[in-house]
């Protein structure tokens, strides 16, 4: 590590030469083991994915299939044959268990997938705003002013009232809600980056102007967007959680823990503790989990922002 | 001061028109809205007629113009569900949820600023790692399920707050009935402090962990050791040359913290029953009550933007080096 000074350390973990690839990929492993948090963190965030993708399977029933016998029972009562709630049922005799292992899906494929529209567009939109500069940046900066005046989960709701409850506009709508934070870093960072010699020396080489954005400069500001990334998908789960609990999430066929939170409301009172707990310590370990990575991600990619100044 | 206001002024003109035309574009972007203001059963001439009255049969440009004017006059159109002006419906709402917003804004920054410090200056010790790991935690909960899981300690099993319901003070404090305001107070303390710290949570990790930061980076610099080699005391250089800079970023996050407590609020009033603007939202999301949907966003992004306002305001004047 002692070959690479402080300013390119970044763009090095990035987009590593192939040799150093390997070496680099153990570097992060040791500071993962090191930092134990963020071990923890990503051997959370390897579960949750695993149930995500293997969920069908390991559900022991279907989530959807209803059974008026078996309406709220307890975890651990014992179903037919040699099946257990595990985690108990809900009030329509659904297994939380499973209902749980579904939700995983929804959860993850809104925080990545939302994420990958707001990245893209806000990546793009910094790029372009931040080597042009001029009247098109100013554009740009100010309808992310515009934006940034909505308190985001306003913005979510009035979007998602007007256009219905479903997965795409889900998606649609939490992804343009984080367009300007990554256009913002983008912009900065290409501001700082296009008055660099190796910038310069791509466009006196004549390169087109679309491979000086997307390979000279992007590479180099991956480090901070993965960073931001990490957080953003943090809170992204978070936010589809409380549009679900609202109501506004996808079809209610589909299980997700916020709309499964939203149903256990109905039986607090009689002290079916179960139906709240167990979707919304789901909810708040996966978050927890890309929390944590952010936070590594942060001290391992860049160490001039680690957390303590 | 004055070139400064002016232009912050200008700025928030600019993303108020941007805001009416965000939310136009909310109303046209499912196809004719004329269908979101009426019942799903109407006939094609009861369709037919609401389109012509509320205008949706003319140009779109028209439209916009005609929905800013309206805009500016407070006018919605009339709640699908009470008949009345939505505009009405929202306003009476308001000040529960500007009480419980406030409350949690208090209530997070009176205790992140301490913990903050506490943890900067226990820094590498258990306190401190207590303190971030609770920060750490305080930010992967989602608030809602923070207020269920208070409902069912605090409320149901151990039984020391109402788990609904809502005592009010500010709205007789307006009235100009100041005694029934402060006699209210106890008990209006009591009914939000669960929903208060729901919504508050996030907050007051996220502070803690800003003014931990904040506070580690200024206990560095160089005047702080000046004035702890002139012999100061130790409380007194935290108090009054450390944390005065330390302050900083904490007002800056104030504003944009309001708007994200505004967008809590609107979910925890829900779980609580807390008679608010949040629990109008979903209520009125659940009717697809269109205009009070609107007229709730709009006022509560006004609000916002204005607080950020006055928030730079008080920035500029607490840091010199903010040019004016």
């Amino acid at each position: 590590m002692t070959e690479i000074s402080s300013a390119p350390l970044a763009a090095q973990a990035a987009s590593p030469a192939p040799a150093h690839r390997g070496r680099a990929l153990r570097r992060a492993v040791r500071s993962m083991v090191d930092s134990r948090w963020a071990l923890v963190g990503m051997i959370i965030l390897v579960i949750v994915t695993l149930v995500a993708i293997f969920g069908p399977a390991l559900a022991p029933f279907d989530p959807n299939r209803q059974n008026i016998l078996m309406r709220l029972v307890e975890p651990g009562s014992p179903g037919r044959g040699d099946s257990v709630y595990w985690l108990g049922s809900d009030h329509l005799g659904r297994d939380v268990l499973s209902r749980l292992l579904y939700g995983a899906r929804v959860s993850l494929l809104v925080g990545v997938a939302a994420i990958a529209v707001g990245g893209t567009i806000g990546t793009i939109a910094g790029l372009v705003a931040g080597y042009f500069g001029g009247w098109i940046d100013d554009v740009i900066m100010r309808l992310g002013d515009i934006q940034l005046a909505f308190p985001f989960i306003l913005l979510a709701i009035m979007f998602l009232v007007v256009l219905g409850p479903g997965l795409v506009n889900m998606i649609l709508v939490l992804g343009i809600g984080q367009w300007i934070t990554y256009a913002r870093i983008v912009r900065a960072q290409t501001l700082s980056l296009r008055e660099k010699e190796y910038v310069e020396a791509a466009r006196a080489m004549g390169d087109r102007t679309l491979s000086i954005l997307f390979r000279t400069i992007l590479p180099n500001i991956m480090a901070p967007l993965t960073v931001i990334a990490s957080f953003n998908v943090a809170s992204v789960i978070l936010s589809e959680a409380a549009l679900s609990f609202l109501g506004l999430g996808v079809p209610p066929d589909v299980p997700t823990w916020g709309s499964m939170l939203s149903e256990s409301r109905d039986h607090l009172l009689s002290n079916k503790w179960w139906l709240a707990v167990f979707p919304g310590l789901a909810i708040v370990l996966t978050v927890l989990a890309f929390n944590i990575i952010g936070d590594w991600l942060r001290d391992f990619l860049d160490p001039r922002l680690t957390r303590d100044n | 001061m004055w070139t400064f206001l002016a232009r912050r002024l200008m700025q928030s003109i600019v993303v108020i028109i941007g805001v009416t035309l965000i939310s136009f574009i909310s109303l046209q972007i499912g196809g004719d809205p004329t269908y979101l203001f009426v019942s799903e059963n109407a006939s094609t001439e009861e369709i037919q007629r609401t389109r012509e009255a509320l205008g949706f049969d003319r140009p779109l440009h028209i439209q916009y113009l005609d929905y800013v004017w309206n805009v500016l006059q407070g006018d919605f159109g009339n709640s699908l569900s009470y008949g009345q002006p939505a505009m009405g419906v929202v306003l009476e709402a308001m000040p529960a949820t500007i009480e419980l917003t406030l409350f949690s804004l208090v209530l997070a920054i009176a205790l992140s600023i301490p913990l903050g410090i506490y943890a900067a200056l226990k820094r590498g010790r258990p306190a401190d790692g207590g303190i971030m790991t609770f920060a750490m935690l305080g930010q992967s909960i989602p608030n809602f399920w923070m207020g269920i899981m208070m409902i069912m300690f605090f409320g149901l099993y151990l039984q020391w707050f109402p788990i609904s319901g809502h005592v009010p003070f500010l709205e007789p404090l307006f009235a100009g009935e100041f005694r029934t305001a402060f006699a209210n107070l106890p008990q209006s303390i009591h009914y939000m402090i669960m929903p208060a710290l729901a919504v508050g949570t996030y907050t007051l990790a996220r502070n803690a962990r800003l003014v931990r930061s904040s506070m580690l980076e200024v206990l560095q610099q160089d005047y702080v050791r000046t004035a702890r080699s002139k012999g100061i005391s130790e409380r007194r250089v935290i108090l009054h040359h450390a944390m005065r800079n330390a302050w900083l970023p904490v007002v800056t996050m104030i504003g944009l913290e309001f708007g994200f407590l505004l967008g809590g609020v609107v979910v925890v009033e829900t779980v609580f029953s807390y008679p608010g603007i949040g629990r109008l939202v979903f209520n009125a999301i659940n009717q697809r009550d269109i205009p009070v949907v609107q007229a709730s966003v709009i006022l509560l992004a006004v609000i916002f933007i204005f607080l950020n306002l006055i928030v730079d305001l008080v920035y500029a004047r607490l840091d010199p080096r903010v040019k004016l």
